[in-house]
């Protein structure tokens, strides 16, 4: 029980610390105009997310057992990937008048993070067998 | 030139504990986002949870940025911003367990729910930001202290 709090506070820790940097990065080299930061972040998540999905299905697997999904996928892929930012970001450019980015922003994130995640969960299912 | 060495050390510093407080909020994130799905689990198919998560992440964003920003009536510091907005609220929403439960769906054959949950999670995001902006708005006109 205590273990698996632990599991999710370290990787909370580094998600939320990995976005923060991959973030920073983007903004400083791309700009701000569109929230590409928020995009890769997500889109990244949910490959990882597709991967670590198909190989729990496998009871074998690490990750199969409890505390490795906690660290990983609650704690880790939870914190790095948002909902928030890309919520906030998206009412910005609306407010600003940029309504074709807007929506942009949202066809293009739900249509890449579900490629992403159908990727990695195939890749994933494809290398298990 | 020892002028620009001293504020580049105190740059670092200062990012390191931006990084701090976003690590900390992540942590409080992270953990609220597990106790609400563990309480929220209704054991139905639909990921109710997830979408209360998302939402009310996007509505205390919304109303936070607001209430805190440059006509906002509540003075935050930027660490403070940063322990909300990047850390806690961006711990606490995701967009990776979004991404695989409406792939679970697809895969399982249950095309319409997946649909139902993309069209109510994105609905469900962007009015409840849009509405905690409008909150903290309407709070930041209000006449007093």
């Amino acid at each position: 029980m205590l273990s698996g709090f632990v599991c999710i506070v370290i990787g909370s820790v580094l998600g939320g610390c990995a976005r923060y940097f991959i973030s920073g990065v983007v903004a400083r080299n791309v700009g701000e105009t569109f929230p590409w930061g928020t995009m890769i972040i997500n889109v990244s998540g949910a490959f990882l997310i597709g991967i670590l999905g198909a190989l729990a299905t496998d009871q074998s697997s690490l990750m199969a057992s409890t505390n490795p999904w906690l660290f990983a996928v609650t704690g880790f892929l939870g914190c790095y990937t948002t909902v928030s930012s890309f919520s906030l970001q998206t009412l910005s450019l609306a407010r600003d008048g940029e309504t074709g980015r807007a929506v942009s922003n949202v066809l293009l994130s739900l249509v890449l993070c579900l490629s992403a995640v159908t990727c990695g969960f195939s890749l994933s299912e494809w290398l298990l067998t | 030139m020892l002028r620009k060495s001293n504020s580049t050390t105190a740059d670092r510093w200062n990012t390191g504990i931006l990084y701090v407080y976003v690590a900390s909020g992540a942590v409080v994130g992270g953990l609220a986002r597990f106790l609400v799905s563990v309480a929220l689990q209704t054991g139905t198919e639909f990921p109710w949870a997830t979408l209360f998560i998302n939402a009310t992440g996007s509505f205390i964003i919304g109303f936070y940025a607001t209430l805190t920003g440059p006509e906002g009536r509540l003075f935050a510091s930027a660490r403070q911003r940063q322990f909300v907005m990047t850390g806690f609220c961006g711990g606490y929403t995701t967009f990776s367990t979004f991404s695989l439960e409406t792939f679970k769906l697809f895969h399982s054959g249950m095309k319409q729910t997946a649909l139902v949950y993309i069209i109510a999670s994105t609905i469900a995001w962007l009015v409840s930001v849009w509405l905690g902006h409008t909150i903290a708005s309407r709070l930041n006109r209000l006449k007093g202290s």
